[in-house]
């Protein structure tokens, strides 16, 4: 792997405003989805994105790929900030940065073939000359990610899950991009298709060095695909590890709640295991709670923790947390 | 033990504009006094058709009920009439469903709802009935709930709801409890709260629960006894400790070789089951599985597989599940 970072981000912030009101709208608070968040992404690399519903995973995900303006902080891709960016020089860097969604159901327009679903980012972006190329540029693109050229006059009802999930796929890939954001794409397929499109996203990394921000809740498929990790709670980023180091040596509280919570196939293990069980709820995401936002539900909380927030701080090699009890 | 439950060949079609979809296929159980089962299969096997068919919450059309006995307490709940299967749900049968907003009434408040039954069931009082209400509510977590019974569901969180959804359904000390956990992704912290929840009251109070899940992981620690259904049917059946350290069908053994596992070395690649489930309208001949099966022989095109007992206490629909060829593939 390079070690060259090909997405930094710096002190991200995404506030959606909540309205009330119904002649006159007012703006009666923020839901502060991402609050100030500082990661890179290294080029070739997998980073996996952990962290309860709510958390700001997707916001996070969509404020990269500017389909939301954040409200504030930095997104560099390729050393340049996509967020001064003007539109017509955005429309450009698109082409390199696609995102593939968790429901393969919603994500497909139903009223599109699956080869014009696939095209598409091809004629957007006037990648094919011809016809002819384009229509061979379409077959590639489905026999890569597994599916039949024929295919391509069928509609998305016509496919199963798995297999809209492979049409979705190979839209990502057809502007030919540096860096996906793979959006929780296994969550909503069933278990034994989940493990073949892990597969073929592993495959197409390799073959078309691609670059991934994995968004998932499952945290054995996590440490199966991601290089390192970021964990996400309430629009905060709490730690961000080496895969190794985070799965062997989990400094944050919530991180080995999390890992702890992840069943394990098997009752002779599960027999013998501990666990942590958070305790009370996820806080509205209207009035997180103040200095470190896990404090309520940390079970080793302390009176700084209510008083100041943590700085994301360096505890080992590739190996930062926001914790006063790390 | 003594068995609660019996099912015995339920099978529940849906006549539908596309074809007869048969959700469940001849599926026959037992559950035991005080037991947790798990009910493992991929999204659309029929594990909720099947526990709502017991419940007889099955509409009807577009389904249809076309066989199965469902024996509790010396009756067939599949013959008993409507108001004495109302008096059982919710009594000494009660569920949990995916989705607690569809269970819960939105226009009365939670005191109302769960002191309701208890009036109607255990001819409490409507004042005991509350001050019982509170306590369930402290008991499941719920904060300040001496408070928050007089709240409406919409005041409280997700999470909230579901754990007052498992107060409710534990009011009336049911024999049973049906637990169908949400096949959407819930947070792993708050799954693990609430089937923590859902264990330590099942056995304090002796409830039996029947827990449904698309993960195999979810139920390693919680059941006694799994069933593993595939399209329809059930496929493999046997102690928790059994379908997970021996399985003897290929599907569970493919399921259990697909998944990643966070107590193993990483694997470089992971190694999945092909193809994808069947369609319950036209499914193939033979065994369902056959066309994803690695091990499949002549018969298995032709002949479906008869769920038999090929080890001490364990079950299986596989026609070569006595030579377990799994065992020596690579
Ligand atoms: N377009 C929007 N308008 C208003 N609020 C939003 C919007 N998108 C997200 N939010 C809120 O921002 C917060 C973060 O949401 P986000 O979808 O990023 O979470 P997530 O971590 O992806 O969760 P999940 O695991 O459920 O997908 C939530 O409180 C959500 O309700
Ligand atoms: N009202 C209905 N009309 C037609 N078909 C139905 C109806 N309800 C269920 N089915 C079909 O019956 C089959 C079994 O559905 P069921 O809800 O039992 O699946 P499940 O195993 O509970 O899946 P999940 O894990 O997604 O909840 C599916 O193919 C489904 O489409
Ligand atoms: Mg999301
Ligand atoms: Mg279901």
């Amino acid at each position: 792997m390079e070690d060259r970072i090909l997405v930094d981000i710096k002190g991200l912030k995404m506030y959606f405003p909540v309205t009330s009101g119904i002649v006159w709208q007012h703006k009666v608070a923020d839901v502060k989805a991402v609050d100030g968040v500082s990661f890179f992404v290294r080029r070739g690399e997998t980073l996996g994105l952990v962290g309860e519903s709510g958390s700001g995973k997707t916001t996070t995900g969509r404020c990269i790929l500017q389909l939301y303006r954040p409200t504030a902080g930095q997104v560099f891709f390729e050393g340049k900030d996509l967020c001064t960016m003007k539109s017509g020089e955005l429309r450009h860097m698109r082409r390199k940065m696609q995102i593939i969604f968790q429901d393969p159901y919603s994500s497909l327009n139903p009223r599109m073939s699956c080869g014009a679903i696939v095209g598409e980012p091809i004629k957007i972006h006037k990648l094919a000359k011809t016809n002819t190329e384009y229509r061979d540029r379409v077959k590639e693109l489905l026999e890569t990610v597994g599916l039949n050229a024929y295919m391509a006059d069928r509609y998305p009802h016509e496919f199963s899950g798995g297999q809209r999930q492979r049409i979705g796929v190979a839209r990502a890939l057809a502007g030919d991009p540096d860096f996906i954001v793979c959006d929780e794409p296994v969550s909503a397929l069933d278990v034994s298709i989940q493990a073949q499109i892990i597969n073929l996203l592993e495959e197409l990394q390799a073959k078309f060095h691609l670059t991934y921000l994995f968004i998932a809740h499952d945290l054995a498929v996590v440490r199966h695909i991601s290089n390192r990790v970021a964990v996400m709670y309430l629009g905060k980023l709490h730690e961000v590890a080496d895969r190794d180091e985070i799965y062997a040596r989990p400094l944050h509280p919530y991180t080995k709640a999390l890992i702890s919570a992840a069943p394990i196939p098997d009752p002779k293990v599960e027999a013998t295991r501990e666990r942590i069980i958070l305790v009370g709820d996820i806080p509205s995401p209207l009035r997180p709670p103040p200095a470190c936002n896990f404090h309520t539900r940390c079970p080793i909380a302390i009176q700084v923790c209510r008083e100041k927030e943590p700085p994301l701080e360096q505890k080992a090699t590739d190996h930062w947390v926001a914790c006063w009890r790390a | 033990m003594t068995t609660l439950l019996q099912i015995k060949d339920l099978r529940t079609f849906f006549y539908t504009p596309e074809g007869v979809v048969r959700a469940v296929d001849g599926i026959s159980y037992d559950v035991k006094e005080g037991e947790t089962v798990g009910i493992v299969g991929e999204s659309g096997c029929g594990k909720s058709v099947s526990s709502l068919t017991m419940m007889r919450l099955i509409p009807q059309p577009p389904g249809k009920v076309l066989s199965g006995q469902v024996l509790f307490e010396g009756s067939d709940l599949l013959k008993v009439d409507e108001e004495e299967i109302r008096r059982i749900r919710g009594h000494k049968i009660a569920m949990v469903f995916q989705e607690p907003m569809t269970s819960l009434n939105p226009v009365l408040t939670l005191g109302d709802q769960l002191s309701e039954a208890m009036v109607l069931h255990l001819n409490m009082s409507k004042q005991a009935a509350w001050q019982r209400a509170a306590e369930l509510l402290d008991m499941v977590g719920i904060p300040d709930a001496g408070r928050r019974v007089q709240d409406y569901p919409h005041q409280f969180s997700g999470g909230m709801r579901q754990r007052a959804m498992i107060a409710m359904a534990l009011s009336c000390n049911p024999k049973l409890l049906i637990a169908d956990e949400p096949t959407t992704a819930v947070d792993v912290t708050i799954q693990a709260q609430l089937l923590e929840l859902i264990a330590r009251l099942s056995k304090e109070s002796k409830t039996a629960v029947i827990i449904i899940t698309h993960n195999l992981g979810v139920v390693a620690r919680y059941a006694d006894w799994v069933n593993v259904m595939y399209a329809g049917r059930i496929i493999e059946a046997a102690s928790a400790r059994d379908v997970y350290g021996d399985p003897q069908h290929p599907y569970t053994v493919g399921l259990l070789l697909s998944v990643p596992r966070l107590d193993e070395p990483r694997k470089v690649k992971l190694l999945p089951i092909e193809g994808s489930p069947p369609d319950l309208v036209a499914p193939p001949p033979g065994c369902y599985f056959h066309p994803r099966c690695r091990f499949r022989v002549d018969v298995c095109f032709r002949e479906y597989p008869p769920l038999e007992l090929v080890a001490n206490n364990h079950w299986s629909a596989c026609w070569v599940a006595k030579e377990a060829p799994w065992k020596t593939a690579s």
